[in-house]
């Protein structure tokens, strides 16, 4: 649904802070664990959850990623598992924008329009599906906006002036600033330099920009945030799942509040950000 | 090099968006967009710029050794008793295999947009070694990504790129094969965008990879074409070729497309058979999907996750096909049959024995093929098979099978 998401980021504009958006993958380390993982976010300050789903082939994520979707597919995640997680979580969160992220493959085997049906159902906001650039429009981007499903757009460093109306055109939700080319995990850009293109994006949009890609502390978020509508963090929270396995890769009592605990710090740094940019 | 098209003709893909029927496509990360149009846009000015045609093909004639000879196989067809048997000799070609003809044209394209890093992926070394060939003869710093695997069984070739000063990076990844060697190619190249040339060794990817590298491979069947003429005076009946990501078959096919006589085979790697997992049969025993840049026959389960495939040949061990072949499939204009790993084998000691030629094994698949059919046809009928790549590389790997010690 559109209007969950709108509604989000108008509340944050009128609170005057960016929005923390958090990533984590469906199905990682198994389905319970994932799902508890889930339904910790909001209580920990994520105001927009990214569900990752899984695919066998990666091509744009740093290994962290690319880990987290292979433990998940070993303990057996699919696609219809991922939409069951967000059905399990919308029983007892009504208001948390969730937009599904990763690749088309999984999507397209699965049928576009049982998808997209199927997605609605459980509660999905808006999907970001990384190799779809503006030029498949009609794959899913269409039928997507159609049913009012929101499609999110990545722009990043290479998408210059000439091309981001394109980009934008069929965009909606909010756009997804990849901060640097590269896959996902890489190092932090200069602050400076994101502040500048979130400007650039912003004079072709009245969607929110959100930043993504290298923020890995509650100080990047806050750096970040102070220049943009949102700030993404993605591999540093499935990292955290990561470091609280065991060495076969089970979950452990500590997998749950060591992504809560990280994310809970994240959220002071995103709080903070507009007290930053008011100096 | 594209005749023009004509109506209901097989050779006028693909259309402006680089599709082939629901084939192909741009399915890349939005960082890569931006290099892919401007790809398309300097691929576009160069096929028709003489200039570039004319340094391709003088490169061709001194460098590669244009034209490859037809040969006639004139044992083998005698042992099999049937069709008359003619080789197109891509194995003669510098550094061994068709690979070279792709590499030349797309090291020009680099050179020409001002690129000044090559990076490529490569399964059983061969594109990984023309790759790193060209690199050396035009100056620039080449980086290979090899699956793990493939490292292993196909030791000489990683020691001839690291010769011509490439470096070899072995990818750990899913299986360490060549889907695994091209994912993290992709990654390399969202990572430098700036002066980084992908050179993509197959008729696959996103567009306009399929078309082009299709275009300079072209060159096998159009010169196949011609002296096939001047040897018989009429076309073949059939033209088979071993298909992995296609970039072979897709080149001396493409020419013959028009010619409704000409049947067209392509041969997959059956692996272990087709039953099982172990193998790479995208078109027999596959579906279509979305993989690297453009839909394709792939070999995917039910939720859409791609499976490792198996081939005795590295070259072949790919899950999905070049897009152009997935659209000749489906229109029926040409034919894909698997061989298993076994029958490649035999064919592979077939061929040494009686013609004095070590096949690579992704030829000894197609020429498995030309075993089984030649003796049903009749002796005035003409096989024409691409014989793309030399078996120096594969020795010891079927030195193992075999039971040998080299």
């Amino acid at each position: 649904m559109t209007a969950r998401m709108d509604a989000r980021f108008a509340a944050l504009k009128a609170e005057g802070r960016p929005a923390l958006i958090t990533y984590f993958m469906g199905g990682d380390p198994d389905f319970d664990t994932s799902l508890a993982i889930m339904k910790a976010l909001p209580g920990a300050g994520a105001d927009v959850i990214e569900l990752g789903m899984p695919f066998s082939d990666p091509m744009a994520d740093g290994p962290a990623i690319q880990l987290a979707g292979q433990r998940a597919l070993k303990a057996g995640q699919t696609l219809a598992k991922t939409l069951e997680l967000a059905k399990l979580f919308r029983e007892t969160d009504k208001d948390t924008p969730i937009v599904l992220m990763g690749y088309y493959n999984p999507i397209y085997i699965y049928g576009v329009e049982k998808f997209l049906d199927d997605a609605l159902a459980c509660g999905i906001d808006g999907l970001i599906v990384v190799d779809l650039p503006a030029e498949m429009d009609d794959e899913l981007c269409i039928p997507a906006l159609e049913k009012g499903i929101n499609f999110i757009r990545l722009a990043t460093p290479t998408t210059d002036d000439k091309r981001l109306p394109k980009v934008l055109k069929n965009s909606s939700g909010f756009v997804y600033y990849v901060s640097m080319n590269g896959i996902t995990g890489s190092a932090l850009p200069d602050p400076s330099l994101v502040s500048g293109a979130v400007n650039r994006i912003k004079s072709h949009t009245d969607l929110p920009v959100c930043v993504g890609f290298g923020v890995k502390t509650a100080d990047h978020a806050k750096a970040i945030g102070a220049a943009a509508d949102g700030v993404v963090v993605g591999t540093a929270i499935v990292a955290q799942v990561a470091g609280s396995l065991t060495k076969d890769g089970a979950a452990t009592g500590d997998t749950v509040s060591a992504v809560a605990t990280f994310v809970r710090g994240l959220a002071t740094g995103v709080h903070a950000a507009r007290l930053v940019a008011a100096e | 090099m594209n005749q023009a098209a004509t109506p209901n003709s097989f050779r006028s893909g693909p259309d402006e968006d680089g599709r082939f029927g629901i084939y192909g496509g741009r399915f890349v990360a939005e960082t890569l967009m931006p290099l892919i149009l401007d790809l398309q846009d300097e691929w576009s000015k160069a096929k028709t710029d003489p200039e570039f045609q004319a340094e391709l093909a003088s490169l061709g004639a001194h460098y590669i050794g244009r034209p490859s000879p037809l040969y006639f196989a004139e044992r083998l067809t005698e042992e099999l008793g049937g069709a008359k048997i003619y080789f197109k000799r891509e194995e003669l070609n510098h550094t061994g295999s068709h690979k070279i003809n792709n590499c030349i044209g797309q090291i020009l394209l680099a050179k020409r947009m001002g690129k000044t890093r090559i990076i490529a992926e490569t399964g059983a070394g061969q594109h990984g070694v023309a790759s790193a060939t060209v690199a050396a003869r035009f100056g620039f710093p080449c980086v290979v990504y090899m699956g793990a695997t493939d490292v292993e069984r196909q030791a000489p070739n990683v020691f001839r790129m690291r010769l011509l000063g490439a470096e070899v990076v072995p990818v750990t990844a899913g299986n360490g094969t060549l889907k695994d060697a091209m994912n993290e190619a992709l990654r390399d190249w969202v990572t430098n965008v700036d002066d980084t040339y992908y050179l993509i060794g197959t008729a696959a990817g996103p567009h306009p990879y399929p078309e082009m590298v299709r275009d300079f491979q072209a060159v096998i069947g159009t010169e196949a074409r011609q002296q096939i003429l001047e040897a018989e005076g009429r076309l073949p009946d059939v033209v088979i070729a071993a298909v992995g990501g296609g970039s072979n078959a897709i080149g001396i096919f493409h020419p013959f497309l028009d010619d409704p006589g000409v049947k067209i085979v392509g041969v997959e790697a059956g692996g272990k058979g087709l039953q099982g997992e172990e193998h790479c049969a995208s078109i027999t025993a596959g579906s279509p999907g979305v993989l690297h840049g453009n839909r394709t026959y792939l070999l995917q389960d039910g939720d859409g996750q791609i499976k490792e495939g198996h081939s005795v040949s590295a070259g072949l061990d790919y899950p999905g096909i070049g897009p152009e072949h997935s659209w000749l499939a489906d229109t029926g204009r040409a034919e894909y049959v698997p061989i298993m790993d076994h029958e490649a084998l035999e064919a592979f000691q077939t061929l040494t024995r009686l013609e004095g030629i070590i096949p690579a094994l992704e030829p000894s698949h197609a020429l498995a093929e030309v075993i089984k059919r030649a003796p049903k046809m009749g002796k005035d009928e003409i096989i024409l098979m691409n014989l793309s790549g030399r078996g120096d590389k594969d020795i010891f790997t079927v030195a193992k099978i075999l039971g040998m010690e080299v």
